[in-house]
C-alpha cells in the first residue's frame, strides 16, 4: 500500500489525506511563531542576554553563556520560518512531528533570551525548580500509568495526592517525616482500594467513582484543616525533607544539581520510574497486567485473575499518588493548606496522556509542564511585560496545546475505562 | 486423553444453552460438532474450558471427576481452547501473546523472551506452522492470528484442543492448510474437537459427529455413514436446502454507480483504492472477500456514513458523494448494516421504536409536534407480520428478541417501502437457518421487483448462492469480477482471488 502526502487519480484529481492537513496546519503554525519571533523578540531585544551555568562556589565552574539577544532571535525565526515553509513542499509529511518540537523548542529559547536581554538569568537554578515542580505532576502521571494498564481510569489522583498531602501533615507532625511519609502512602493505598472496590467489584461507572472520591477528600481534608489545624497548630508542623546532594554526580555541572542535589521525593520519583518501567515492560507480572488492559478475556481465558490484577494495581497506584501527596507538605512546607495540590493530579493525567502511558513518558511530560511552572515563576523575577496572570496560565496553556493537539494517535489501553464482566 | 461430559446443563437467564449434555472426546479423534448458531456449541466448549461453570453436570478426565474454578484449571487439566472470536492482544507480539500466563522467567521475575521465541520457533517445525514469533498480532492476516492461536494451545501443552468455529475467517485454500494442521495434530494424539454450523466441513474433517440443536445432543454418527442432508435435519430439525430458489436476472438500467472511490484509513492507507463498478437494477452483486479488505468502508461510503477522499458515487442519475444519509434514504437507499447492536437497532427502544427509527419524522407518523404512537404500533404490528418477526408484543425491547428477529426487524424497517437499491452487509451472519433462508428469499424479492441489491459477506457460500455478479475485494481494490449467469463458477478460482492471488 501507498502511503505519501498528495496521490494523484487517475483522473487527475488530487487526493487529501488527513497527515497531508496535519503538515500543513503545523507549517502554518510553525509561520506563526516564526513571525512572532522575530518581529516581537528579535526586534524588540537589545543587550546581550546570560546565562549563569554554575555558582562561583561550585567546585567545576562553567563560564556564564553570554547570547546577544537581537541576532540570536532573528536566526531562530529564520530556523522557525525554513521549518514552516518545508511542511509545505513535497515530503513535509515525514517531518510533522519532529518539526514541531524542534519549533517549540526554539521558540522557549527564543522567549528567554528575550526576557532576559540586557540582565541575567541562572539556568541551573531554573532546571532545579523545574525538577521540583515535575515530581508530584510526575508521581501523579505514575500513578494513572499504573491504572490505566490495568484498564482502570483513575480520575481520583488528585484526591489521593491531596490525601496524601494531609495525612503526610498530619502524621509527620505527630510521628516525624518517616512516619507521615509511610501514612502518606498508606492512605493512598487505600483509596486506591477503595477506587478499585467501586468500579471492579461493584461495576460503577469510573468517572464518578473518581469525582467522588476527590470531592470527598477535599472536603473532608479543607474541614479538618480549618476546624482543627487552625486551633492546634502543632497538628500541622511537619519536619521537611532537606535536599542532599550525591557526592560527585551534584558536582556535574548544569544538570548536577537538577538531578543529584535534590530531596527524597526526586530521588523516589526516579527511582519509582524506572522500577516501574521495568516492571512494566520486563516481567512476567508487568505483561500480565499489560494483557489485562488490553485484552481483559484474552488474559481471563489464559488463567490470569483479572480482578485481582486490577486491584492490586489500582492499589500500587494509590500507593504512588500518596507517595507524590506527601511531597506538596513533607517535601516542600511541612504545612497543610486546603486544596494545596491545585489540579496538579489531573495535570499528572495530561501527563500520563502525552507520555503515552509510559513512566518514562510521563516524567518527561511532567518536565515539560514543571519547566512550564517553574519558568512561570522566575520570569516573574526578571521583570518581563507580561503579567504574571498570564504567565501562571502557562502550564495549562502547554496542557491543552500538548494534549489536544500534539499526541495525534497515541492509543490508550485497548480496554480502558471498561469494566470486565465474566459470563 | 479422554474426556467425557455427563448431564451438563446450562442456563443464561431464562435461556437454557445447554440441556442435559452427554459427549465423549477421545484422542487421536476429530469429533466435530454440528449445530446452528445460538444451538449452545460455545458454551458447552466454554465450560469444558473452564471458563463457566456448569449449572449441572460433571466433567471426567479419563474417568476421574474434575472440578474446574477458572481457565487456569482447564489449561493445567491439558484442555486448551482457539475462541471463536480471537483472544489475542493486539499490540503483543506473537511469542508474548503465545507465552502469557505460562511465562519462561529469570531472576527478579525477568521476562525471558529468548527462550520464548525459540520455544514457539520448535512448535513452529515440529507442526508446520510458520508462524514469525516477533511479529505483532494487529499486522497479522487473521489466518495467521489462527495459528497464533493454535500455537497457544500447543504451548501448553494440551491434549485436548477446541476450534470453535475456525474456519469462519479463512479463505477457502486456507481452509485446506488448516485442516492439513488438524489431521497433524490428530495424528500427534490430540483430541480434537472441531466446532461449526458448515456441513461439507465437519463431514471433511470428522472421525466422529455429534450434533446440537437448542442445546440439547440431536444425533451422533459416523460421517461415512451420514449425508449433508440427514446432518442438515439433525441440525435444523426439519428438511432444508442450502440452495437459493431464483429465477434469471433482468438487469436494467444502473441503479448505483461507484467510479473511483478513494478512502484513507486511519494509518493514511488506502482503504478503498480506486474502486468503480456499478449496480444495475434487477440484480444482484456480491462482495466476496476476506473480512478487512475494505467492505465495510465501501459500504459505509455507499450509504453516505463515511466521506471518501475521492471519487463519485451515482444514485438512480443522481450524484449523491456529497448527499446525506438521510437524502439517500428518501431517495429509496435500503441499509441492512453488518452489525445490527451497534448500528441496526437500538436494543432498549421498543420493537416498535426500532420500526420507525428511519422514519418517524414522516407527516405519516405525526401529530401536531407529538409522534403518533398508535399508528406508530399499528404499523410497527403489520410489518412484524409481513416480515415473520416472532415478537410476543411490539412493547418488547428489541434486545430481547432472537438473532434472527431482531435482524428480521431490520430488514422489514428497511425494506416495507419504495426501495430502489438495497445494500446489505453480513445480511444472515449469526442467524439461524430458517431466519437465513428468509432474509435470502427477501432480497430475491426485492430483486424481482426492480432494485439493484448490493451484498457484502464473508461467506462465500452465500455470496455464491444469491449473487448474479461476483466482485472480489482485496485491500481495497476490486480483484476480479464473476459472472455466474453464464454457467457455474469456480469455487477455488473466487477463492484464490480472495487471497489476493493475481489472476
Ligand atoms: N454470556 C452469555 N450471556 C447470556 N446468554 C448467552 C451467553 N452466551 C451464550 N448465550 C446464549 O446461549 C445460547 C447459546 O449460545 P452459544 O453457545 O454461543 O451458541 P453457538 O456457539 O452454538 O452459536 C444463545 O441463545 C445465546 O444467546
Ligand atoms: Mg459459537
Amino acid at each position: 500500500m501507498i502511503s505519501s502526502q498528495t496521490q494523484s487519480t487517475q483522473s487527475g484529481t488530487t487526493l487529501d489525506s488527513g497527515k497531508a492537513r496535519q503538515a500543513r496546519i503545523t507549517g502554518a503554525i510553525l509561520l506563526a511563531l516564526a513571525c512572532l519571533v522575530l518581529f516581537v523578540f528579535g526586534m524588540d531585544a537589545s543587550g546581550d542576554a546570560t546565562f549563569r551555568l554554575s555558582r562561583p562556589t561550585d567546585p567545576w565552574a562553567v563560564p556564564n553563556l553570554v547570547v546577544p539577544a537581537g541576532p540570536f532571535n532573528y536566526i531562530a525565526g529564520a530556523i522557525l520560518a525554513f521549518l514552516g515553509v518545508r511542511q509545505f513542499l513535497q515530503g513535509g509529511v515525514r517531518w510533522t512531528s519532529l518539526s514541531l518540537g524542534l519549533g517549540l523548542a526554539i521558540l522557549v529559547m527564543a522567549f528567554l533570551v528575550w526576557a532576559t536581554a540586557g540582565k541575567a538569568f541562572s539556568l541551573t537554578g531554573m532546571l532545579q525548580a523545574t525538577m521540583v515542580r515535575a515530581v508530584p505532576i510526575a508521581l501523579g502521571g505514575l500513578a494513572g500509568v499504573l491504572c490505566e494498564r490495568v484498564a482502570v481510569v483513575n480520575i481520583a489522583i488528585e484526591g489521593m495526592l491531596l490525601a496524601g498531602a494531609f495525612t503526610g501533615a498530619l502524621i509527620g507532625s505527630l510521628l516525624g517525616g518517616w512516619g507521615g511519609l509511610a501514612a502518606a502512602v498508606v492512605v493512598g493505598g487505600a483509596f486506591g482500594f477503595i477506587l478499585a472496590a467501586l468500579v471492579v467489584t461493584y461495576r460503577m461507572d469510573q468517572i464518578i467513582a473518581g469525582v467522588v472520591i476527590n470531592l470527598f477528600v477535599l472536603g473532608l481534608t479543607s474541614y479538618v484543616s480549618s476546624q482543627v489545624f487552625s486551633e492546634y497548630r502543632h497538628l500541622n508542623n511537619a519536619p521537611v525533607f532537606r535536599a542532599f546532594k550525591i557526592p560527585l554526580l551534584g558536582d556535574i555541572p548544569v544538570i548536577g544539581p537538577m538531578l543529584f542535589k535534590q530531596n527524597l521525593f526526586v530521588y523516589g520519583a526516579l527511582i519509582l520510574v524506572a522500577i516501574s518501567t521495568y516492571y512494566l515492560f520486563f516481567t512476567r507480572n508487568g505483561l500480565r497486567a499489560r494483557a489485562v488492559g488490553e485484552h481483559p478475556e484474552a488474559a481471563d481465558t489464559l488463567g490470569i485473575n483479572v480482578y485481582r490484577t486490577r486491584y492490586i494495581h489500582v492499589t500500587l497506584g494509590g500507593m504512588v499518588a500518596g507517595f507524590g501527596g506527601a511531597w506538596f507538605t513533607l517535601g516542600s512546607v511541612g504545612r497543610f493548606d486546603e486544596n494545596m495540590t491545585g489540579g496538579r493530579g489531573f495535570i499528572g493525567l495530561a501527563a500520563m496522556i502525552f507520555g503515552r502511558w509510559h513512566p518514562v513518558g510521563a516524567l518527561a511530560a511532567a518536565l515539560v509542564f514543571g519547566f512550564a511552572d517553574s519558568l512561570q515563576q522566575k520570569l516573574a523575577l526578571l521583570r518581563t511585560p507580561i503579567p504574571s496572570e498570564f504567565l501562571a496560565m502557562s502550564p495549562y496553556i502547554a496542557t491543552i496545546i500538548v494534549v489536544a493537539g500534539f499526541i495525534g494517535k497515541a492509543q490508550p489501553p485497548a480496554a480502558d475505562g471498561k469494566p470486565y464482566v465474566k459470563e | 486423553m479422554d474426556v467425557e461430559l455427563r448431564g451438563i446443563t446450562k442456563r443464561f437467564g431464562p435461556v437454557v444453552a445447554n440441556d442435559g449434555i452427554n459427549l465423549q472426546i477421545r484422542a487421536g479423534e476429530v469429533l466435530g460438532l454440528l449445530g446452528e448458531n445460538g444451538a449452545g456449541k460455545s458454551t458447552m466448549m466454554n465450560i469444558l474450558s473452564g471458563l463457566y461453570a456448569p449449572d449441572t453436570g460433571d466433567i471426567l478426565i479419563n474417568g476421574k471427576k474434575v472440578v474446574f474454578e477458572d481457565p487456569g484449571d482447564g489449561i493445567a487439566a491439558g484442555i486448551g481452547m482457539v475462541h471463536q472470536h480471537f483472544m489475542l492482544v493486539p499490540v503483543f507480539t506473537v511469542a508474548e501473546n503465545v507465552i502469557l500466563g505460562v511465562e519462561p522467567t529469570g531472576r527478579f521475575d525477568y521476562l525471558d523472551l529468548k527462550t520464548a521465541r525459540k520455544q514457539v520457533r520448535d512448535i513452529n517445525d515440529r507442526y508446520g506452522l510458520e508462524v514469525d514469533p516477533d511479529a505483532l498480532i494487529e499486522t497479522l492476516p487473521v489466518g495467521i492470528q489462527q495459528r497464533v492461536e493454535i500455537l497457544k494451545v500447543l504451548f501448553r501443552s494440551a491434549d485436548v484442543i477446541i476450534l470453535d468455529e475456525p474456519t469462519a475467517v479463512l479463505t477457502p485454500q486456507e481452509v485446506e492448510d488448516f485442516f492439513d494442521i488438524v489431521r497433524s495434530l490428530r495424528d500427534a494424539g490430540k483430541a480434537i474437537v472441531f466446532i461449526t454450523h458448515k456441513l461439507h466441513e465437519i463431514l471433511e474433517i470428522s472421525d466422529r459427529i455429534s450434533v446440537l440443536r437448542h442445546g440439547r445432543i440431536t444425533g451422533e454418527g459416523d460421517p461415512a455413514k451420514l449425508t449433508t442432508e440427514t446432518l442438515a435435519e439433525m441440525m435444523v430439525g426439519r428438511p432444508v436446502s442450502f440452495t437459493v430458489d431464483k429465477s434469471p436476472p433482468h438487469p436494467g438500467r444502473p441503479m448505483l454507480s461507484v467510479s473511483d472511490l478513494c478512502l484513507f484509513d486511519a494509518h493514511d492507507d488506502f482503504a478503498l483504492d480506486h474502486v468503480n463498478f456499478e449496480v444495475h437494477s434487477g440484480e444482484v452483486v456480491g462482495i466476496a472477500g476476506v473480512q478487512g479488505n475494505g467492505q465495510t468502508e465501501l459500504v459505509e461510503t455507499i450509504t453516505g456514513l463515511t466521506r471518501p477522499a475521492s471519487g463519485m458515487i451515482r444514485f438512480d442519475d443522481e450524484n449523491v458523494t456529497r448527499a446525506s444519509v438521510r437524502d439517500r434514504h428518501r431517495m429509496g437507499m435500503a441499509h441492512i448494516p453488518e452489525d445490527r447492536l451497534r448500528s441496526g437497532m437500538i436494543s432498549n427502544f421498543t420493537v416498535a421504536e426500532n420500526m420507525v427509527l428511519n422514519s418517524y419524522y414522516a407527516p405519516a407518523y405525526s401529530k401536531g409536534p407529538e409522534i403518533d404512537w398508535p399508528k406508530v404500533q399499528a404499523t410497527a404490528a403489520q410489518y412484524c407480520v409481513d416480515f415473520d418477526v416472532r415478537t410476543p408484543s411490539v412493547f418488547l425491547p428489541a434486545g430481547n428478541l432472537s438473532g434472527g428477529n431482531q435482524q428480521k426487524m431490520v430488514v422489514a424497517r428497511e425494506l416495507e417501502r419504495e426501495t430502489k437499491l438495497v445494500v446489505a452487509s453480513q445480511p444472515t451472519r449469526g442467524l439461524d437457518v430458517g431466519s437465513i433462508e428468509y432474509i435470502h428469499e427477501r432480497l430475491i424479492a426485492a430483486r424481482d421487483e426492480g432494485d439493484g441489491v448490493l451484498i457484502v459477506s464473508s461467506e462465500l457460500d452465500e455470496i455464491m448462492g444469491l449473487s448474479d455478479r461476483i466482485l472480489v475485494m482485496f485491500e481495497g481494490r476490486i480483484v476480479a469480477e464473476f459472472d455466474t449467469t453464464k454457467g457455474p463458477i469456480d469455487r477455488n478460482a473466487v477463492g484464490l482471488a480472495m487471497a489476493g492471488a493475481s489472476s
